[in-house]
Parts: structure tokens; sequence; C-alpha cells
């Protein structure tokens, strides 16, 4: 028999007031985490007390408030650093999401390219090539093909099998002495494949590639540590992690962001300004423009916190559970295809199919009218899409307060969907 | 939620099996729309012989919605003159955008009329509109309607 979940699920939700929330008259059935998580009360009540008690702008006036605020927004940063074994909380930049982080570095390429005496590391040219994988959310894709665009670099990518894997057939091809930076996905979000990093961080790096991972879906829901990893920078978001919306994370190691120019540029972010120039802060601050979401940083905190002690070795457990449920069921059903991998291993619970002759929007508004939320469409992984030949998938995603029993009611919303459509 | 509001016979029977789907010459105007969020696509041509719509003929992937709407469309104004077609387009639009307080002319709209439920559902109204923004598009690029301001784009 295997082990049960060592998450306490029915107590987890008692966290979570909106999956009493009910859609007409049945109660929801949240699966769609892989969009945005809800958030438990904790999460709320903290960014609540602080915004009712402690709200200030950071860093700037000596009142107490301002010290709490910079004390909790500081805090925070340190919460993440540790929560992702990052060696010290100035390796996080705190952005508003996932895109931005991506695209702080990839400006960083573009600003030195421009830039008179720039690290070599970030200047591309006609010639460098930069690496993704076939498998990117668009955040991860299309702020590097723009890069290449307007450098002249070449943009390349890492294939996807029939399974739903990368294709690290010809890796040694693809990532090879011309290439300047690898960036990939650690789990998928529309296949909701967990990629195995080792090898191509192994390859990015014995070419003198700089190495990242847009962990947007892996932070959320296994355990992720940045040296254990050995990538040179990762990015990911607050609210797919029982965080608000509105704030991102940008981890790079300490020397990389020393060595990187600003993306924006402003208050907060400088050292000292004349008319003429600026000199800027050291990292974390260069990359920190302007007010920060303070209240959101709280938030977050709070949602690390929430994570660390359910303990994300039993999230995974407790997902890879979900997952292997979900697979079972919906391959159970008439017409339905999985897009992506068919079993449970190197996944998440994040499972996208195709029903047969019905349109993923449709079977997301039947699905709806039973109370069942799941996402319909590209999931802004178009390419993804025209690797498996549709347009787009209905996708079911779990997360630390999904039952079986509202995977049961997809499935059997299903049926309802056949008979619409029949 | 009331499903059969949505989900009309009518729309479903246009859905199944879609009236003069199909690409074909000759044309003077072909327009490609793209519904960005759901990946939707149609590409519709006009063909347009003195004030009337002597053909409309497209392709289109998509949701019953927009499919539905799109044979709907066809059933409207293929044959019609071109001056009774953009006054249903434009009765279709502000029915679609009337949040369900629209009432729908019989009359002029026909099986269009179905499509009153669609606009209760603001993320399903895209779909609806989507044939008929081609439509539009495609009469302006066959020069048989004035360039809209700020171009045919």
């Amino acid at each position: 028999m295997e082990a049960a979940s060592k998450l306490d699920v029915e107590s987890i939700r008692a966290d979570f007031p909106i999956l009493q929330r009910k859609i007409g008259d049945k109660t929801l059935a949240y699966l769609d985490s892989a969009a945005t998580s809800q958030r438990p009360v904790q999460v709320t009540d903290a960014m609540r007390q602080f915004t009712d008690y402690s709200n200030a702008n950071i860093s700037r006036s000596v009142h107490t408030l301002a010290s709490e605020a910079t004390d909790a927004y500081e805090g925070a940063r340190a919460k993440v650093a540790s929560f992702i074994g990052a060696i010290s909380p100035d390796e996080v930049v705190f952005t508003k999401n996932s895109t931005e982080s991506i695209n702080l570095i990839t400006y960083a390429f573009q600003n030195a390219a421009v830039e008179r005496g720039a690290d070599p590391r970030f200047v591309l040219k006609p010639g460098d090539e930069v690496v993704v994988t076939e498998m990117e959310h668009h955040a991860n894709l299309v702020p590097w093909q723009q890069l290449c665009l307007r450098t002249g670099a070449t943009l390349r990518w890492i294939g996807i099998t029939e399974e739903g894997r990368l294709d690290l057939d010809d890796l040694d091809e693809v990532v090879n002495e011309r290439t300047k930076v690898v960036s990939f996905v650690h789990v998928a979000n529309l296949l909701g494949t967990v990629n195995p990093t080792s090898q191509i961080v192994a390859r990015a790096k014995a070419v003198g590639a700089l190495v990242g991972l847009d962990s947007s879906q892996a932070v959320p829901h296994i355990p992720v540590d940045v040296a254990e990893l050995g990538v040179d920078f990762m990015a990911f978001t607050g609210h797919k992690m029982l965080g608000p919306t509105g704030i991102g994370i940008l981890w790079a190691k300490a020397e990389l962001l020393d060595a990187m120019p600003p993306f924006l540029t402003g208050g907060s972010m400088i050292e000292t300004v004349t008319m003429e120039r600026t000199t800027f802060a050291k990292a974390p601050a260069k990359f920190e423009a302007g007010t920060p979401p303070v209240a959101e940083a709280v938030g977050l905190a709070a949602a690390v916190e929430y994570l660390e002690a359910l303990g994300m070795e039993n999230v995974r457990a407790h997902e890879k559970e979900l997952a292997g449920y979900m697979l079972e069921k919906l391959e159970a059903v008439d017409g339905v295809t999985i897009i992506g991998p068919r079993v449970p291993i190197g996944r998440g619970a994040t499972v996208s199919f195709e029903l047969e002759g019905v349109h993923p929007h449709d079977v997301g508004q039947i699905l709806d009218s039973e109370g069942v939320a799941v996402r319909v469409g590209h999931h802004c992984a178009k390419p993804t899409c025209i690797r498996f030949g549709v347009t787009a998938t209905t996708r079911a995603s779990g997360y630390v307060y999904t039952t079986t029993d509202e995977i049961d009611r997809m499935v059997s919303a299903l049926d309802k969907v056949r008979k619409v459509f029949a | 939620m009331d499903l059969d509001e949505l989900y009309q016979e009518v729309i479903l029977d246009h859905y199944k099996r879609p009236r003069g789907v199909g690409l074909r010459e000759p044309f003077e105007g072909e327009s490609h729309q793209v519904n960005p969020t759901c990946g939707d696509e149609i590409t519709l041509r006009v063909h347009v012989e003195g004030d009337t719509v002597a053909d409309l003929s497209y392709e289109n992937v998509g949701c019953s919605i927009s499919k539905a709407s799109a044979s709907v469309l066809y059933e409207l104004v293929n044959g019609a003159n071109i001056d009774d077609a953009l006054a249903r387009l434009k009765e279709f639009t502000a029915l679609m955008n009337s949040r369900g307080q629209g009432e729908a002319d019989e009359e002029t709209l026909e099986d269009a009329v179905a499509f009153t439920g669609v606009s209760k559902y603001p993320m399903r109204v895209k779909c609806a509109l989507l044939g008929w923004m081609a439509f539009k598009d495609a009469l302006v690029r066959a020069e048989a309607v004035p360039t809209p301001e700020g171009g045919a784009e």
C-alpha cells in the first residue's frame, strides 16, 4: 500500500476561504493553480496587518513606520533567499513577476551591447547563440527572441519528444562553443514536465555559457535549491506559490548581478546623482528602481512560511499522488488524449488534455457550470501547442489544497461535455 | 448558470453543420483574424459584385461559439446588399456588447438571435465576434467600404 499524502489537505483547505465559494449552486473545484494559486488567510492577514499597522515607504525616512516597513521588506527578501538556498539575501531581486525577472536579464544583455566597457559575457553579436527550449512559456521565449533580433545573435532551442520530454539527443550540438546563454523552463506550464536540469547545466558550463531557469512552476511545487542546481540565475513569481500578484523574484549569483547593467533606472537604485551622471547602488537595490511592492513582499514572506511549514518534500509527494490520480482518471475518459508525460514520473500535477471533437473553450465553459475551474487555451505556450498539433488544450492543475474528489468532479463534468456536444 | 441559454440548439446545429465553409475563388478581400487569448483563427474571403456580397467563404478553427457565429454570418450576409450586411454587422456587434441587456430583432438577425445569451459571458463575446470582425476587415480590403479611421488593420 502506498504511503498516504503527508499533507493534511482538509486542514489546509480551511485556510483558504475561496474554496468555500459557490459557482452558481456548486462548490468551487479550483483546478487552475498553475495560472494562479489561491491565498491562505495567513497571507491575507499578514498583508492586512502590515497595511493597517506598519505601512510606509522603505529605506527613506527615519520614522518608526519606515523602519518597520524596511525591516518587513528586507525580511521578506531574506526569507525567500533561505527558501531557495541562496547564499545571501542580496542575490534576491524583487520584480513585478517572472516576465519582468527574465526581461531584467535580457535587458542586461541588451544594454551591455551598447555600453562601453560592459562585461563581455553579456555582449551579444552576430554569430553568438542563445538557447531556450520548445516548451517555454512565452515569458522565457519572447524576451530572448527579441534580444536576438536586436543584437543579431541566433536563437536556438532544444526540442520536445512525443512523450513531452526535452529531447537531449542533440544537446551537444545545440549548446556549443558559440552559446552565450542557456535559459530553460524548469517545470513546463502546459505539459507538466519536470525537466532534468543537470545535463543541460553541465553542458552550458562546459562551453562557458551562462545558464538560468524559469522556475515559475517549480518553486511552488518542488524543493528548489539554487546551489544544488548550479545555475547562474532563476526567475519565479509570488502569485503561483500562495502569495499575492505584483511581486516576482529574480535570483542571480551576486557576482553576476554586480556585472549586469541595470534594467529600470530611477529612484532607490542610485548611489549618487548629478545632472550629468549617476552611479548605481549595489545589487539588489540597483535593480529595484522606484517604490517596490512592499505589502506584496510581506504577503510573499507569509506564503513562504506557509510552504515551509508544510514542507516542500510533502508538497511534492502530495502532487505526485494528484498527478497519478489525474492521469489515471483522465485516461479512462473516452476521447481524452493527454498532451505531455503520461506517467506520474518527472511531472507535476498539471495535466493538459484534448477532448475529441470539443474545443477547450467549450470544455471549460461546461466545466465552469459544474463549478470546476480549469484553464483553457494555449497557456501562453503556443510553440508547444504547435509541436503537438493543437491550437489549444484544457489544463487541470492541482496544488496543496487539491483533493481527489475535485478531480472526480472534473471527470464527471467531462461526461456532461460529451453529452452536450455529442 | 444556465448553459442552455449559451449553447442553444441552433448554435450547436451551426457548429456541427457549418454553412458555406471553405475558401473559394474569386475574392477581392481576405482577412485573417486571431483571438490571442485562445488561439482561435479564421481566414475569411469576400467576393463583391456591384453592391452585393456575392460570396463569403471561410476556413476556421475554434470553439462552438466562434464556428457557429461564422456559419450564421454566412447565412445572413451571403448574397446580401453590402449596406444591409453592414447594418446587420452593426446590429450583431451591439447585441454582443449588450452584456445580456440587448433585445435581438429576429426579422433582421434571424439565427443570430440565438447568440443573445452569449453576451452575458464576457469571455465568450470575442469568440462570437471573430468572424464578424474578419468580414468587416475583408470588406475594407476589397475596397467595398471606406477605410475606417486609423487604417484597415
